[in-house]
């Protein structure tokens, strides 16, 4: 009876957490959208077309639904990457750089290592290498914004802006020289093709959605394992919360921002890996470029929960997915697609403003997610 | 401290650029050499001098804007978009246009910055979050316009990007006029007065920046305005006991700030190129903020800071003298991509601290709550 | 000290005052008035509503209901702005000054005297030095006030109140950072200031202070006014009886123990803070299991810096720390708690608490990665459960459940939860840092007990306090702290407050 009673509470705060959890989101999702009804208006268009085509374009069908997997998959391993790194009291602007690094890795792994060893390995020993590669490879690139962050002080903000940076112009660097697909016909900055030992395989005949969407979700159990259930987890959480009473209690805290950034870049990295070997089969210049600034907005609206992160990423999809059939529909450019995303960002980030537009009280103490530049 | 900062980087941009000289002396005077990179220098700067002032604005009185990219961004594409308006389809000339341009960039900087302003002192969003949805709006909204109205399928230029009203003109300071008498008969010191003028030829807005640096100083440091800005910015609760409106003081520098990252804006579409393409501020915002940082928070230091920056450039752009010097295994480091990896490593490199710690303001980056 | 012959007129009047906060009336139906040229104390225990009614008169909030009657008129006091033109100055406890101004700027700041545009620090300077002659107060107006010590930091704080012509001043617990002797200095002040026709509202809740410099004494408790009284109709016991609401014990009860083996043993320590400055110079001292050992010194003397070298959150710059025997010297605070240390630290929201972890999870906070609360990497919920349960009960933490999150708790059960869970553990040595700052009597008296529980029970008791009765009241030795060095060390019963506070405020090093 009374462990009943209990068990019952417990089942109605989770509820009711969630609940709380997904109201302000979804407010903020409701406002941005009859925001940007607003614009489509004002822009001359149909505000009702564009969101049909939006919702047809990326749910209306067996391919619709398997292309908003496909554009999901990077959404959820940048955007855990971002959440993850929120929880340990860092902002990382850096997944694009980050994703950009992993995915020139996996793919040299992919084409060249077979050439280097001259002989082509088995699907199970290369698809892993060249993932491996990736994660790691974008792992180490963020680790160095959080060793300068946790043994110099400089901001993890602006040096994740520069290093995505330097990612980008050292990519096109090697996408236009060592690493570019000499085939004759090619113009464009990209690398050769990886070897079929290195791509992912399909899970449906005939539709693009790759086994790397499936491990996607199973990265975000893993890492709401690791944060909620881990000893590890639980020293990421209190550095990000209060880094003195961590240190207080023993925490290495600059250790510990190092494995977080680590963490986090290893996340973007696979991004980056998922897209050369799941479904690109190649790196090419350009091809990540907006993920990172999508990624914040993924981390916020998902609250930096995984699940949440899960949720907001096929949100993110679907826009960009049915972006086309609506561009179809009424003329209207993609980049409307930005603008709509832009708007759920602020009023996730701001809401303040959700709670003053729907008069909603506020809750619990505020949540501080970054520091300001006194390292 | 801060001297010897500065001194230690200014001893290493005289040896670089002597060492540019004297590469460059077979081809050029040497004279010639300096006063072009000096002239670059400052021209290059401009815009991370304009950012760091914007940034020093907001956070003397307590805001931290990571937003500054954003806001010169959206403040160049309307600025660009405002003069393309004036001339193409009300007809104006291309001064007026250009000047409404240049208004329009600053008005829309100002507006970003309301916009952060809301978010971060009323509402009291985490003010980093907040400068980064500046950010990714600045993106978005440039983007979507610039596609929708010069691209899009009946769109108002019919697919095209019309003529722009071109650039401002440079402006001849006065400065030889000033001291020929002076000079008198001297040749050699007629010489240099006017290798002196050739660096300050500068555009309106690379020579407004430098006015606005000491002018904002001598208001930050020597004015009731800059007494109580700074106040705010280290201790709101102190200004607010003996009766000063934090709250206000903070809107309004927020907005001034805005209003330097909108003439930063300018610089990019009106003053340099007359043409806007997507995300072409290119991470200046954030140097500046580097700039800002390394110059301790003061417009002086700031716009030195900037400098250095702009002389990393001017010596890059003037690589192409060591063309036939370099060996051949070191020829990539010619390689554009390479080359323009500078400003971020020297920004990542100052943001160590390993030249000198520099305080920000106490309250820097905290909402106030009464 | 002033000769009264006629009645002196009341100068300001709060009528029926009342203040809701979320959750707590803070003033309720408030009464109270001042009388032009006295000293008027207001007595209450932290939480008691004397700093929101002085916020009320100052303008930082507005009263729900009730008036506030200025000089006979009902004033309308919507900012600090009013309050200043009505001739009303106030010295908050913490000062309401910036650190990198100068004094000169400090006082003008919100009043500039400004030539062609630009500040004049000269004009401003000169006022100020005037003021400074005719007070006795002694201020240089050019020095940057962070590099002032307090009690001069203090002064510049009832200068700024000076300069704006202020005829009524409020000082909000103004001996809480002074050594006696400086309080004696701040009294004389405070009765020059009412010689000259200026009216005074201190706040306090020091018993012995009131009665000896107060010529009425209002005392407040839970947001209401309890009574007003003359010091010489009253006496010490009364006035805590009215503060506390109950009889209340003030002394610690305290048997005589023997001490045993050197447990913390410090030689030659030093330690230098934030901005680079040696604040624990050369200190040398030791702790036996058994006793208490207190710090006395007026706070910013260094032992902040002290105790965080003795607890690893510092490094320090040279000398040595030994824990029952083994060199700890500059370990990481891990090292340092698993040699047998409890560390109730300064700042309880700062470094003892995760304000949004719940009771739970910071119960846990030092040791949850150790068996029985993790296993092989992976947390235990269970243990933690059972060990949030056990101390909830046995530190009698006021809480609905364990679920709730540290913040939401109030002050005494946010340091009950720190005690419970830094003495629950087996330790050779405790190190508590201002461990009742801020607290209510109730908690106050809850945690002296566990104090000296853990000395009974043979442990070594490191207490570094700035409330002077406190380290009396517990301690078995006494060391005293100024400008980063002990000055002193004596046994508690062979010295007195007088002696104490002489080596407080540095006569020591002076007479040398």
């Amino acid at each position: 009876m009374q462990s009943e009673k209990q068990s019952n509470s417990l089942i109605k705060r989770i509820l009711q957490s969630i609940s709380e959890a997904a109201l302000i989101p979804f407010l903020a999702i409701l406002t941005a959208v009859v925001i940007g009804g607003i614009i489509i208006l004002l822009v001359g268009g149909d505000p009702i077309r564009a969101y049909t085509g939006l919702i047809q374009g990326s749910m209306g069908s067996r391919k619709a639904w398997s292309e908003t997997a496909v554009w999901a998959t990077p959404y959820i391993f940048a955007g855990l990457a971002v959440a993850l790194a929120f929880k340990g009291g860092l902002f990382n602007i850096g997944a694009e750089g980050q994703l950009a690094v992993g995915a020139v890795f996996s793919a040299l792994i992919g084409y060249a290592l077979p050439e280097w060893l001259g002989f082509d390995l088995p699907v199970y020993i290369h698809l892993p290498l060249a993932i491996f590669t990736g994660m790691l490879t974008g792992g180490i690139w963020a680790s160095i914004v959080g060793f300068l962050k946790a043994y110099t002080g400089g901001h993890e903000v602006i040096n994740t802006i520069m290093m995505n940076y330097i990612a980008l112009n050292t990519t096109s660097y090697l996408l236009n020289g060592v690493m570019k697909d000499k085939s004759p016909t090619n113009v464009i900055a990209r690398t050769p093709l990886i070897a079929e030992s290195a791509r992912m395989p399909e899970i449906f005949e005939g539709l693009r959605v790759h086994w790397g969407f499936v491990l996607a979700l199973f990265v975000a159990l893993f890492i709401w394992w690791l944060l909620n259930k881990t000893t590890l987890g639980f020293e990421i959480r209190t550095v990000g919360l209060n880094p003195d009473a961590a240190k207080y209690a023993g925490i290495n805290v600059k250790r510990t921002i190092v494995i977080t950034m680590l963490f986090s870049g290893m996340l973007a990295g696979l991004a980056g890996s998922i897209e050369v070997t799941g479904l690109n089969y190649r790196h090419e210049l350009g091809f990540s470029i907006g993920y990172g600034l999508d990624a914040i907005a993924i981390a916020l609206l998902g609250k930096s929960h995984p699940l949440g992160v899960v949720l907001a990423s096929f949100l993110f999809a679907a826009m960009r997915n049915g972006a086309t059939r609506m561009q179809f529909l009424t003329q209207l450019p993609v980049d409307l697609i930005s603008m709509l995303q832009a708007l759920i960002l602020l009023f996730v980030a701001a809401d303040a403003i959700i709670r003053y537009i729907y008069r909603i009280k506020a809750k619990g103490e505020r949540v501080v997610l970054t520091r300001g530049w006194g390292g | 401290m801060d001297w010897k900062r500065f001194s230690f980087i200014g001893v290493i941009i005289v040896v670089l650029f002597s060492l540019v000289v004297m590469v460059g002396q077979v081809k050029q005077p040497p004279l010639l050499i300096i006063t072009s990179m000096l002239a670059t220098t400052i021209a290059v700067a401009t815009p991370l001098t304009l950012g760091a002032l914007s940034g020093v604005f907001c956070e003397r009185s307590g805001v931290v804007n990571i937003g500054i990219e954003g806001m010169m961004l959206s403040a160049a594409f309307f600025g660009w978009l405002g003069g393309i308006y004036m001339y193409n389809l009300y007809g104006f000339a291309p001064g007026v246009s250009i000047a409404v341009g240049v208004f329009v960039a600053i008005l829309t900087g100002a507006i970003m910055a309301l916009l952060l302003a809301v978010l971060s002192i009323t509402f009291k969003v985490d003010q980093i979050i907040g400068g980064t949805v500046i950010n990714i709006l600045a993106v978005g909204l440039t983007g979507f316009l610039n596609r929708q109205l010069f691209f899009g399928k009946g769109s108002v230029f019919g697919g095209t990007v019309p003529a722009s009203p071109g650039v401002l003109p440079t402006i001849h300071v006065p400065i030889t006029e000033l001291f020929t008498s002076i000079c008198g008969t001297s040749a050699t010191c007629l010489e240099s007065v006017k290798a002196i003028n050739r660096v300050f030829d500068q555009k309106p807005v690379a020579i407004s920046a430098i006015l606005l640096v000491f002018i904002s100083h001598y208001i930050l440091f020597n004015t009731r305005w800059g007494l109580r800005t700074r106040a705010v910015g280290e201790h709101p609760k102190a200004a607010d006991t003996v009766g000063i409106n934090v709250v206000k003081m903070r809107y309004a520098n927020v907005l001034i700030g805005g209003m330097f990252a909108g003439l930063a804006g300018a610089y990019f579409t009106i003053e340099s190129v007359p043409s806007f393409e997507p995300l072409l501020t290119n991470g200046r915002g954030f140097i500046s903020l580097a700039a800002m940082i390394f110059g301790n928070w003061t417009p002086i230091g700031a716009w030195a800071a900037a400098l250095v920056f702009g002389a990393s450039q001017a010596l890059l752009i003037n690589m192409q003298i060591f063309r036939d010097v370099i060996p051949p295994q070191w020829s990539f480091l010619q390689e554009s991509y390479i080359v323009g990896l500078t400003p971020y490593i020297l920004t990542m490199f100052i943001l160590t601290g390993i030249i000198g710690k520099t305080t920000p303001p106490a309250a820097d980056g905290v909402p106030y709550e009464k | 000290m002033t000769e009264k012959t006629t009645t002196p007129k009341v100068i300001l009047e709060v009528k029926g005052v009342s203040k809701q906060f979320p959750g707590v009336l803070a003033s309720d139906n408030v009464n109270f008035d001042l009388r032009e040229g006295e000293i008027h104390a207001l007595l209450g225990e932290n939480g008691a509503g004397k700093s929101t009614l002085m916020n009320l008169i100052y303008g930082l909030h507005r009263p729900d209901k009730g008036d506030i009657i200025v000089n006979e008129k009902i004033a309308s006091i919507h900012s600090p702005n009013d309050s200043i033109a009505l001739g009303i100055g106030m010295v908050h406890q913490h000062f309401m000054l910036i650190p990198v101004f100068t004094v000169a700027e400090n006082v003008m700041l919100g009043d500039e005297t400004v030539k062609r545009g630009s500040l004049d620090r000269a004009a401003v300077a000169a006022r100020i030095n005037e003021i400074s002659k005719q007070y006795g107060l002694d201020i240089d107006p050019n020095a940057i006030v962070g590099d002032l010590p307090v009690g001069l930091q203090q002064r510049v704080e009832i200068v700024k109140t000076l300069y704006r012509h202020a005829k009524i001043v409020i000082l909000d617990e103004p001996t809480a950072v002074l050594t006696p002797q400086e309080a004696e200095d701040l009294f004389r002040i405070m009765h020059d200031l009412t010689a000259r026709g200026v009216s005074i509202i201190f706040i306090t809740h020091k018993l012995k202070e009131v009665l000896a410099v107060a010529d009425r004494i209002t005392v407040m408790r839970a947001g209401r006014v309890i009574n007003t009284v003359n010091p010489a109709e009253t006496d010490s016991a009364q006035l805590a009886n009215m503060m506390v609401g109950r009889q209340v014990i003030l002394t610690v009860d305290k048997q005589d123990h023997e001490a045993t083996e050197e447990i913390l043993k410090v030689e030659g320590l030093s330690a230098r803070d934030q901005r680079d400055l040696e604040t624990v110079h050369n200190v040398s001292f030791s702790v036996r299991g058994g006793e208490v050992f207190g710090i006395a010194g007026v706070q910013g003397n260094g032992q902040t810096e002290l105790s965080e070298a003795l607890t690893g959150l510092r490094h320090p710059t040279s000398g040595k720390v030994t824990i029952a025997g083994k060199d700890l010297t500059g370990k990481p605070p891990r090292s340092i708690t698993e040699a047998g240390l409890a560390h109730i630290p300064e700042d309880r929201q700062r470094h003892g608490l995760v304000l949004s972890y719940s009771i739970t999870d910071n119960m846990a906070l030092c040791d949850y990665y150790r068996p029985p609360f993790s296993q092989h990497g992976v947390i235990q919920p269970k243990a933690l459960d059972e060990n949030a349960r056990k101390l909830i009960q046995a530190f009698d933490v006021r809480t609905p459940s364990a679920f709730v999150n540290a913040g939401k708790l109030s002050g005494g059960n946010q340091q009950k939860v720190i005690v419970a869970r830094e003495l629950s553990r087996p330790v050779k040595l405790v190190i508590a840092n201002q461990p009742t700052r801020g607290l209510d009597v109730g908690s106050i008296e809850y945690i002296h007990s566990e104090i000296i529980k853990m000395r009974d029970r043979g442990v070594a008791v490191l207490l570094i306090s700035a409330e002077l009765d406190e380290i009396m009241a517990l301690s078995d030795r006494i060391a005293v702290m100024y400008r980063g060095q002990i000055v002193a060390v004596v046994e508690t019963k062979n010295t007195t407050r007088e002696q104490l506070g002489l080596w407080m405020a540095g006569a020591h090093v002076e007479t040398a």
